[in-house]
């Protein structure tokens, strides 16, 4: 007897590509690419309970006042002027105010610091900028006013790493970079009311 | 005539399925609050995906406006919920995390939204020693 050889049939897989295709698609809608972004903020500690008189004193030189009133308009306010202003104008006036370059009396106090990699440094680090808002303001305004102050910030520190290392702040050493974020430039930024005292009114 | 192999076509739509699989993340919750988040150009991304917990504040959205109104709302995982329940949720969200040191409280936030709304969520998250907090915004140009 002639034994014919059978062939085993194959499973058919043609429709295995269109189920993944499917499963992928399902997926690509399900799904939201990796592209959060957003103005990282740190808050400061909650109050001890402990303790009485949290009040901070700040000489009335060191604060720079940023308001917000209820219909978002900016006001800007030093011991040398005070206005509304545009929000185009907030970073410069920020710089200004914490690098105080001619060390003016009416802006913020300098004093001699050592610090690690840079010497001998007059620095600011005693300026706090104390925002207000309303309850009423839209958070578009306080968010630029935000991104405007961490702008200044990062710009002043760019500054300085140029001046003195010849290259941009992020491509300085970290332990560098520690030195200007928290001992030459510290961002002050205050959200509650600071209490202050001398200088006048 | 000679028809093309296809057998390794499904391998290959599978490669490309696993990849978006990892890169991606699920959406976790289905958004009952609409918000546009404000512009800025100071952003970084928010890195560690698994420490960051969200926030949506804005008014309902349009199925749902008949029934809540359009005034301001908070968000907190599936439901609408008060400021002070943040305390709540930041300390659930703390528990199932590796790292607790590094949780990150995103707040995504409508433009509009009325500044009272933020300070008071930002009190309780003061309060509930989550203080690293990331206003979640999109880069202008």
């Amino acid at each position: 007897m002639a034994k014919k050889k059978k062939k085993m049939p194959g499973l058919n897989t043609s429709s295995t590509a269109d189920i993944s295709f499917m499963l992928l698609i399902f997926f690509l809608v399900t799904t939201s690419m990796d592209t959060d972004m957003g103005l990282a903020r740190h808050l400061p500690q909650p109050p001890d309970p402990d303790q009485e008189d949290a009040q901070v004193d700040i000489k009335a030189r060191n604060i720079l006042y940023v308001r917000l009133n209820f219909e978002g308009q900016l006001w800007i306010e030093d011991e040398t002027t005070r206005g509304y202003a545009d929000i185009k104008e907030l970073r410069q006036r920020v710089k200004e105010f914490v690098k105080n370059e001619q060390n003016y009396s009416k802006w913020p106090e300098k004093h001699v610091k050592i610090l690690d990699h840079l010497g001998r440094c007059y620095v600011t680090d005693k300026h706090v900028i104390s925002v207000q808002t309303d309850r009423g303001t839209p958070y578009d305004a306080y968010f630029q006013v935000q991104n405007e102050l961490v702008a200044a910030y990062s710009e002043l520190r760019n500054e300085l790493a140029k001046e003195k290392f010849g290259r941009e702040y992020q491509y300085l050493d970290d332990e560098i970079k520690d030195v200007i974020r928290k001992q030459y430039y510290p961002q002050n930024i205050s959200e509650a009311e600071p209490k202050k005292y001398g200088g006048t009114k | 005539m000679v028809e093309m192999n296809t057998s390794s076509l499904p391998d290959l739509i599978f490669t490309i399925l696993f990849f978006f699989m990892m890169v991606t993340t699920m959406r976790e919750v289905t958004l009952k609050v609409k918000f546009v988040v404000p512009q800025g150009t100071e952003l970084e991304k928010l890195e560690k995906k698994s420490a960051v917990s969200f926030i949506y504040v804005g008014p309902p959205t349009d199925q749902l406006r008949a029934q809540m109104g359009s005034g301001t709302r908070i968000q907190l995982n599936d439901r609408y919920a008060e400021p002070k329940e943040v305390m709540d949720f930041v300390a659930a969200e703390r528990q199932g995390m590796q790292n607790q040191a590094e949780q990150v409280i995103s707040i995504k936030a409508d433009k509009g939204t009325q500044m009272g709304y933020i300070t008071d969520i930002k009190e309780v998250l003061r309060k509930s020693w989550a203080l690293r907090i990331n206003y979640s915004a999109s880069r202008r140009n």
